[in-house]
């Protein structure tokens, strides 16, 4: 399915990735919003911060707080209230709150909180790739990458409809490239307020610390009953499955714009060869893309919009026809020397009558720029295992071989 | 009586942790919610599915209870509830070591919280380990008294005077050998609009090593010796002092009731340790003018 858009030239403006977001936010109606400044996200909390100063989000306090730690702790008690909760964070401030991470999803709190990717240190490194979330995909968040700003800022408001979901309510990383979404102007369609009061209802949680009826949240789980705390998180990430797709189509619905479900894609019908790929190197693709169907190579794109839950059935059917799939990763996991959307896209066909071939290639890190020929090049090995097999099965693509 | 922190918990006999929690609700009231760091409270209080606390109350982690209070009371207020009482009641080492940037930043953004410490001057939950609330020559598990020690080398951390720097409006010690004046504290902190600090010194009667009938005893004697003073500060400035006038015992008295000091009446050069326990002692009945 391709992106269907019905962008009405009148209603755009030319925003920056971070204003776009920070707008979604403060239409999404949030009560508390808890943030620690670091590069690249800062210009998100900085609009919001003036959003508040403004009087523009009523019922709304913003804390300032000492530590990204404490940033998503705050947020803890704050949900655990019933407020509607925002934060957003990066690289090394989302790896200092990965305890809380495993604690808010075990809570089962509906945050949402933007991720402006980075890598993470060492070496120290501001710009982009997706190490730092992808490194967080054992923590229970439901985990959504967009491919552009208009993406990005639409992914807000499905993502509080997700995460807040009854059969959900699990917290959603929304992930968008830093710097290259965060901090790039585009001419966009600013989240329609009037639409998102119809597409968004408020928040009102089941369960909640309330005097009047009071609970015990976050007690002591033993051996007796552990497991089946775990389980129902896992259920909730099963059911999470059909609500991102449902978030997406009813946004179509409401909004008229789509930018696919758990999945998108892209030439894909008669494609010999799948690239697989999240986050804004999409754009990238899709050129290249065009440029090789020109001469006739049957190259398509499957864009993975949620890596958490990981759509196991979406990527089955759309790569099964292929003859080779290649999966692009701007993260490693050390020791494995594989990309994470290669090594589970690989799981996800074992024990299938699938009988594709996966091949993974490493691009981006640390912000590397991609051009449109790193994208070719990998095609050439994708040509050449159709021809002879696979040689290399995971790589970096982009190595700079005299650096080393 | 209907007490809002419920019996039939799993704490010890004696246990310092279930005082504290309970005269802090008594000191509340209904109209609040309670959050707990990681430690022996919220393990003995909460074993799923069961609860000891008729008030709503939460449990994140160790290190972040005091960021835990700041986001519901930003919520409440958000949300137009904030007649509602925000309370942290936590442990030494979750409070003074790996909560104090929590509660530095807490405090410093001037939440509208009561945070109460009970301190027991060691990580209990985990067996006795040192913590920075540990005081002079107090044997831990990690911080055994030996041939060639006397166990913790350092004082205690000084808490209230940092959260005074914090420039919070009320800080109150307590201790549980005064339970009236811990309430009453406890509800003026309460009642102080802003970050407010109970300190409440907490005797173990697991960790210490002393019979789970002498809780009160022992914290009397702490105070009674004057290795414990009992005062209110407001605004930074010290309002009150518990006088100890005649009541003042050597601090042989409170030390040999416990374990964790035998060591300094059996091993040689004893002595002089407790020389610099009572040196200790004296200096807090000077600083305070508790004779």
């Amino acid at each position: 399915m391709a992106v269907i858009r019905d962008l009405n030239k009148d209603k755009m403006d030319v925003v920056e990735g971070s204003y776009a977001v920070a707008h979604s936010v403060k239409v999404c109606k949030p009560n508390v919003i808890s943030a620690y400044p670091i590069t690249p996200q800062t210009h998100i909390v900085e609009d919001l911060s003036q959003f508040i100063a403004d009087g523009e989000i009523p019922n709304c306090e913003y804390i300032n707080v000492e530590s990204e730690f404490s940033a998503l702790s705050a947020l803890v008690g704050s949900s655990a209230v019933g407020a509607r909760c925002y934060s957003a964070t990066t690289s090394q401030g989302l790896e200092l709150m990965h305890e809380v991470l495993f604690n808010v999803s075990g809570m089962r709190l509906p945050i949402v909180m933007t991720i402006a990717n980075r890598a993470v240190s060492a070496p120290i490194n501001i710009w982009n790739d997706q190490q730092d979330s992808i490194s967080q995909r054992d923590t229970g968040w439901i985990q959504l990458y967009a491919e552009d700003l208009q993406e990005a800022s639409d992914m807000h408001a499905q993502a509080y409809k997700i995460a807040e979901d009854k059969d959900v309510m699990l917290p959603v990383m929304a992930c968008m490239d830093g710097f290259i979404l965060s901090h790039v102007y585009e001419p966009l369609v600013l989240l329609e307020q009037d639409l998102v009061d119809e597409y968004l209802p408020p928040y009102e949680p089941e369960y909640k610390l309330d005097p009047k009826n009071p609970m015990t949240f976050g007690s002591f789980a033993d051996p007796e009953c552990y497991t089946e705390f775990r389980y129902l998180q896992q259920k909730a990430m099963d059911n999470a499955l059909g609500k991102v797709e449902e978030a997406a189509n009813d946004f179509y619905k409401t909004f008229g714009r789509y930018y696919g479900g758990l999945i998108d894609e892209y030439e894909t019908e008669d494609a010999e060869i799948i690239l697989m790929a999240m986050g804004s190197v999409i754009g990238t693709i899709k050129e290249t893309i065009d440029k090789l169907r020109a001469k006739g190579v049957k190259v398509g794109l499957l864009k993975v919009r949620a890596f958490r839950p990981f759509p196991v059935e979406a990527i089955r059917n759309a790569i099964k026809n292929a003859k080779v799939v290649v999966a692009i990763d701007k993260n490693i996991s050390l020791g494995l020397n594989e990309g994470a959307l290669f090594t589970e896209t690989k799981a996800s066909l074992y024990n299938t009558s699938i009988d594709v071939p996966v091949i993974g290639r490493m691009i981006g890190h640390g912000g590397r720029d991609i051009p449109l020929s790193t994208i070719e090049k990998i095609i050439d090995d994708a040509v050449n295992v159709m021809k002879s097999g696979i040689s290399v099965e995971s790589q970096y693509a982009d190595l700079k071989e005299e650096l080393l | 009586m209907n007490f809002l922190f419920k019996s039939g918990h799993r704490g010890c006999a004696g246990c310092c942790d279930a005082m504290v929690a309970k005269f802090t609700l008594m000191a509340a009231g209904e109209n609040c919610i309670v959050v707990s760091p990681t430690g022996c409270l919220e393990v003995m209080t909460t074993p799923y599915p069961e609860s000891a606390w008729g008030v709503p109350w939460i449990h994140s982690l160790f290190e972040n209870a005091a960021s835990v209070a700041s986001g519901i009371e930003a919520a409440l207020k958000a949300m137009g509830k904030d007649d509602t009482k925000v309370v942290a009641i936590g442990g030494d080492g979750g409070t003074i070591d790996i909560g104090m940037r929590a509660i530095s930043g807490a405090f410093e953004r001037g939440h509208d919280i009561t945070y109460v410490c009970i301190d027991n001057e060691a990580y209990m939950n985990t067996g006795v380990q040192r913590s920075g609330a540990t005081p002079y020559d107090a044997s831990t598990t990690t911080s055994p008294a030996g041939a060639i020690s006397f166990g913790n080398k350092r004082p205690k951390k000084d808490m209230p005077a940092i959260m005074a720097a914090h420039g919070a409006p009320y800080i109150a010690t307590t201790s549980l050998g005064y339970p009236k004046d811990m309430i009453k504290k406890i509800k003026k902190a309460i009642d102080v609009e802003g970050p407010t600090y109970i300190h409440a010194h907490a005797p173990c009667t697991t960790g210490w090593g002393f019979d789970s009938s002498k809780t009160v005893e022992v914290a009397k004697l702490a105070v009674q010796t004057g290795l414990w003073p009992l005062y209110e500060m407001e605004n930074g400035e010290i309002t009150s002092v518990k006088k100890i006038g005649k009541q003042k015992k050597p601090v042989e008295d409170y030390l040999k009731m416990q374990r964790r000091f035998k060591h300094l009446f059996t091993k040689e050069g004893g002595d002089e340790e407790l020389k610099k326990i009572q040196a200790i002692a004296d200096e807090n009945i000077v600083k305070f003018g508790l004779e």
